[in-house]
């Protein structure tokens, strides 16, 4: 079911090292507008890093990262996040802090217009523009169908709920692109359903790119367009899910397991 | 045994035959604790939001006063000279943002307190060449009438000023948890205490945010610093008494609001008691000035976090 949108993102050349660590060595691919786009590859493949290398954590040494036809080489955080970029990380970040409503309300951040002082003061047109945007997060709450826990602190949530309300957070953005980095790690078969079919639905309902890494083989094959696999930091393969399951290269790299 | 009585039982005993004066102490007691827990607030917004600790928040203090009095003394209005001095203070955020924290950005922690410690000197040196070395009262038309307060067991002496910090100190508390908990941008500041990473993934501008803790720790330097100017004339060693927010912190916490304002209350009242029932009949008195810090040492080897602190995890 290959939707031959345009290219969202172009990742070209990508080269990461830490120190004498290569963890991304010269890594393209594209990823098209609509799509659900799955990275995976053992353990300490360079997955993750490929993830933050996208948002702005990590700033490759080569190669260039294009997105919707912006090309940057450096791009920080607050600029990703800024240009339409969402993402959820392997390790929970949540604000431990703060309820499950507030945590959600901090992925309107960027979409506030009044100027930092009006909203400090919470003056008029910040205090307009704080009602709307509860608006539009109690829709994405619904969506995720986490009202029962709106007014909970988020340190007290089971895992899986969790994990839902940093999808919640990241989707409060609008995001064009979605990075999810693992959504299902650690989750029941339960929590993994829910899951795939919140991420379906992102997708088809809200329209949003999707660019996630999973380790489930079979959630893989069921939810994504197309697939690249990345092993020791290089690329092994990309494709669509069938073509990847009948390759050989990645059926030896996945049945020779995890590298650490 | 003589020593032992004096220790154990005496002390209590005197407690007991005159609860009016354990109220006086205690009060008073309360009141400098309150003034600790303002500036000890100041650091842990700044440890909190950037994880700086920032060793020139005294200095804020003395700094603030320093204006604020230098500017009444030219004839300017408390209020006005209020306002000003709090523009001066959120200037100061910017700049120490722009000069110092931007290009030391990424550096060890370790760097960073080390700049605050080249703030602390300037500051106080540049204070001092503007506004001159000498002790300055603070006139803000604080009363400083003696109240006294009739109970079953007693008269209680309060101090009318006293009673007014303690006041302005609980207002500015409940003004910054309101401003903490109910606004976008008290939002973003919890959110980047929390957790950095998550923070600049939802795209807030972590420089924006400093600046603004900064300034917002320099309104509480401001207000502590009048009040304690108040109390003492603003004089340079108010950025020593300052120093007394480390017990403080080391108390309470450095990463908790409520423990830095009780931990200032505890060291407060603990300082004044220890003074009167032990300090004097044992050792001559002057305890007041090391209490603090041994206090904090024995806490250290028992609870390193604090009493409001989250566990210290190493982070990966
Ligand atoms: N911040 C970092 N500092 C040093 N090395 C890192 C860092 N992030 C990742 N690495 C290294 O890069 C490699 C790839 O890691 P990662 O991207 O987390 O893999 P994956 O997500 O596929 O499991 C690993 O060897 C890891 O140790
Ligand atoms: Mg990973």
């Amino acid at each position: 079911m290959t939707r031959p949108g345009n290219i969202l993102l172009g990742v070209k050349d990508i080269s990461l090292r830490f120190g004498g660590v290569r963890a991304l060595t010269d890594v393209s691919f594209d990823i098209h507008e609509g799509e659900i786009f799955a990275i995976i590859g053992p353990n300490g493949a360079g997955k993750s890093s490929m993830l933050n290398c996208i948002n702005g954590f990590y700033h490759p040494q080569e190669g260039t990262i294009t997105f919707r036809g912006q090309q940057r080489r450096r791009m920080r955080p607050y600029e990703a996040a800024a240009q339409g970029i969402s993402r959820t990380f392997q390790n929970i970040a949540l604000f431990r802090g703060m309820t499950t409503l507030e945590n959600v309300m901090t992925g309107r951040m960027l979409k506030m217009q009044a100027s930092f002082v009006e909203q400090a003061l919470y003056l008029g047109r910040g205090k307009r523009e704080e009602v709307a945007h509860r608006e539009k997060v109690e829709e994405v709450i619904d969506f995720l169908e986490i009202q029962s826990i709106r007014k909970t602190p988020v340190g007290r949530l089971p895992y899986g709920l969790q994990k839902r309300v940093e999808l919640a957070r990241a989707l409060a953005a609008e995001p064009e692109l979605l990075l999810l980095d693992e959504p299902m790690a650690g989750m029941n078969v339960e929590e993994k359903e829910d899951m795939c079919r919140f991420v379906l639905s992102t997708n088809h309902e809200l329209g949003t790119t999707i660019a996630l890494i999973e380790h489930d083989m079979g959630v893989v094959m069921d939810l994504s367009d197309r697939v690249v696999v990345l092993d020791y930091g290089k690329k092994l393969a990309e494709g669509t899910p069938d073509e990847i399951r009948g390759n050989q290269e990645v059926i030896d790299a996945y049945l020779g397991v995890s590298h650490d | 045994m003589e020593t032992l009585y004096l220790i154990f039982i005496d002390p209590f005993v005197q407690m007991a035959i005159e609860p009016a004066f354990l109220a006086e102490v205690l009060i008073g007691g309360l009141m400098s604790g309150v003034m600790y827990s303002l500036v000890a607030l100041g650091f842990v917004l700044i440890f909190k939001a950037s994880g700086i600790f920032n060793f020139a928040q005294g200095v804020f203090v003395l700094f603030a006063a320093l204006n604020f009095v230098g500017l009444m003394d030219l004839g300017v209005h408390p209020i006005l000279a209020f306002i000003i001095t709090l523009g001066i203070m959120t200037a100061l955020a910017f700049a120490v943002d722009r000069l110092v924290l931007r290009p030391l950005v990424n550096q060890n922690p370790i760097i960073l307190f080390m700049a605050t410690i080249g703030i602390a000197f300037f500051l106080e040196g540049f204070g001092e060449s503007i506004w001159g070395g000498d002790v300055r009262p603070v006139r803000v038309g604080i009363p400083d009438t003696a109240l006294f307060w009739e109970t079953g067991f007693g008269e209680i002496l309060v101090l009318s000023s006293d009673l007014f910090a303690g006041v302005i100190a609980a207002f500015l508390v409940t003004v910054l948890a309101l401003f903490f908990h109910f606004t976008p941008v008290g939002r973003a500041l919890r959110a980047v205490a929390d957790d950095h990473q998550a923070a600049l993934s939802v795209g807030i501008p972590l420089n924006n945010i400093w600046v603004i803790v900064w300034a917002v720790a320099g309104f509480v330097a401001l207000v502590a610093g009048i009040m304690w100017g108040a109390k003492l004339g603003v004089q340079f060693a108010l950025s020593t008494i300052a120093l007394k927010a480390l017990p403080v912190l080391i108390l309470g916490g450095f990463t908790s609001i409520p423990g830095a304002i009780i931990g200032g209350l505890i060291v407060g009242a603990g300082e004044k008691l220890f003074e009167n029932y032990w300090g004097l009949p044992l050792l001559g008195g002057a305890t007041e000035e090391w209490f603090a810090y041994i206090v904090a040492m024995i806490f250290l080897f028992f609870r390193p976090q604090g009493l409001f602190g989250e566990k210290i995890i190493e982070r990966v």
